[in-house]
């Protein structure tokens, strides 16, 4: 079996870019983080951990070149099916498969390091997102320029207002090279001005093609940004469709 | 319908699936950026700087000569003891800091392993990298020492240095992969360590001379001490800086079969390294959710 054929396409094919199927996802509580206390536990039979079902038999498949908003209350699941996509975990049931490169915004500026210089970050976290040290140094202007930073590219980050080291930790994940971009509650950055370019960035990479998964409470904002909204509750899919039916699915039956 | 695709075929991957350290060459330029942030931020904030990798050794140094060497006196059965001594020291430091560095790497990088996918063996592997970086300072110093004590340069000098470096170094990387990765479900892992180091300074000719292990112990005991891989390493480094300032003087005759165990070392050491990754790879699928 193939995936069926669509006209216009050049490779005859079209495939997803993304395949969730039938996945499972259950933490573990551990109430222990000592040899002594899992050894004691052990003997007397006493249990350590509670489960914790996450995701239930999740399945969703996202076309190439989709923007899809993921939407859910909290603790319902969202940034744990990001993280299955990204592979930061491993799902304990179901496959995933993704293809091309997938850059997981889970949370900006997650490999900052607060006594390196903005300059020395940048090149840390572009790299840890995937680039290779050419497309850094092609994209660096870019990225500084699109922060905002100015001279203070070369100041060390602790130095930075809680601002400021959002927008260059956010320019840096936009500028990366990448096909699927995986967009974590990070639209939130930012003054009103910065937030607005941000957008336009965004919409810029749908327009080109990227396929796009967004995590937002923002409706108005998805809204505008995905066509199709995937809704989930407790771990499940309870609405998976059009953008707009799946915001008034969001709010339904509460 | 959705199970139409495999991993592998048609440019699909499954996320979260590396091949471990084979994966790391394709990391290499992040795995350099690594390697510098652990050497840019290791005396950040203090006045001297890289001056305390220096001082550290050195009062070590004093400490261990005074103690060790005038007032027990085996200044007077070791020739040229200070080189002696200071060169199995600087070898198990570069074992400790690496061991040390790489099992606490994991849990260190926390944030970045919870919330970005990447190969996870460049956490350790950086460890290691900025510990020999540590590493190459307190050799110069050593080899300052031994050329002003009379060093003549050699080719079994040099190929013992370099052979016992490699021992140290993949041994520590083994460890470091093996308790690295129990250190993110159990915190233990790190404590673990700090006893090790205390028995690795002790359970090698470091402070004193094999003479004193051969006269104090039954053969198959001091076969046992030979199969700790840190004992030939710490007599290789003895053969490359302070043999050679020794001119054939009187010497007190070093382990026998040296060779032979070095290269037991060497497969130890190889043995944990593919231990180490292995049950790295175990447990790495849960690293995310267990720190
Ligand atoms: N590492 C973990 N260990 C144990 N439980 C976890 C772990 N990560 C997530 N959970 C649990 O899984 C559930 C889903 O969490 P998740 O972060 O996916 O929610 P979310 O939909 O992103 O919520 P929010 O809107 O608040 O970001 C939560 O109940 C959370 O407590
Ligand atoms: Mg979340």
């Amino acid at each position: 079996m193939t995936s069926p054929a669509t006209p216009g396409d050049p490779g005859g094919t079209r495939l997803p870019s993304i395949v969730v199927s039938d996945v499972t996802k259950t933490f573990k509580l551990r109430h222990t983080h000592s040899f002594k206390e899992a050894f004691l536990g052990f003997i007397r039979h006493k249990t350590l951990s509670t489960t914790f079902s996450a995701l239930s038999h999740v399945s969703v498949e996202i076309q190439e070149g989709e923007s899809v908003a993921l939407l859910g209350y909290n603790g319902s699941g969202k940034s744990t099916l990001l993280k299955l996509i990204s592979g930061v975990l491993l799902p304990d049931k179901g496959r995933i498969l993704t293809r091309g490169r997938v850059a997981g915004l889970i949370e900006v500026g997650a490999g900052f390091h607060p006594d390196l210089t903005g300059r020395d970050n940048v090149y840390l976290n572009a790299a840890i997102l995937g680039m290779s040290r050419k497309e850094i140094d092609a994209r660096f202007d870019d990225i500084v320029e699109f922060s905002e930073i100015g001279e203070f590219i070369d100041t060390e980050v602790k130095h930075y207002s809680s601002g400021m080291f959002l927008r260059l930790a956010f320019s840096v994940a936009i500028h990366t090279e990448l096909d699927v971009l995986l967009v974590d509650e990070i639209l939130a950055v930012g003054d009103a001005p910065f937030r607005a370019k941000c957008e336009v960035r965004i919409r810029e990479l749908i327009q080109q093609g990227k396929t796009m998964v967004v995590v937002s409470h923002d409706l108005p904002m998805v809204s505008s940004l995905c066509e199709r909204g995937v809704v989930l509750r407790n771990g499940q899919v309870t609405f998976d469709g059009r953008i707009d039916e799946a915001v008034a699915a969001l709010s339904e039956h509460d | 319908m959705t199970s139409t695709y495999h991993a592998g075929a048609q440019g699909f991957v499954s996320p979260g699936h590396s091949r471990g350290l084979i994966d790391v060459v394709r990391y290499r330029y992040l795995l350099r950026l690594l390697v510098r942030k652990g050497i840019q931020t290791r005396y950040h904030g203090s006045v001297l700087g890289w001056t305390w990798s220096y001082v550290k050794p050195a009062a070590q140094f004093f400490v261990y000569f005074f103690a060790l060497g005038v007032f027990l006196g085996l200044n007077k059965g070791v020739p040229n003891f200070p080189v002696y001594l200071f060169s199995g020291m600087v070898v198990i430091n570069l074992f400790g800091e690496a061991f040390t560095n790489a099992t606490r790497s994991i849990v260190d990088n926390g944030p970045l392993v919870q919330k970005i996918y990447l190969p996870r063996e460049l956490f350790p592997l950086a460890a290691v990298f900025v510990a020999f970086v540590h590493f190459l300072p307190q050799v110069a110093v050593l080899f300052i020492g031994a050329l002003v004590t009379g060093w003549v340069p050699s080719l079994v000098a040099v190929l013992a240095f370099v052979l016992g470096v490699i021992i140290v170094t993949v041994l520590s990387t083994g460890l470091g992969l093996l308790f690295g990765a129990v250190n993110t479900s159990f915190r233990d892992a790190q404590n673990l360590v700090e006893l090790f180091l205390l028995f690795a300074t002790w359970a090698s000719p470091v402070l004193y001379h094999w003479q004193s292990v051969s006269s104090a112990l039954p053969r198959w005991a001091q076969t046992v001490y030979l199969l700790n891989p840190l004992t030939p390493a710490v007599e290789l480094m003895h053969i490359a800086f302070w043999s050679p300032t020794l001119h054939g003087q009187q010497q007190p005759g070093g382990p026998p079969n040296l060779l032979l165990f070095s290269l037991i070392a060497l497969l130890t050491s190889i043995v944990l390294l593919i231990v180490g990754q292995l049950t790295f790879r175990r447990l790495e699928g849960r690293f995310a959710q267990d720190l």
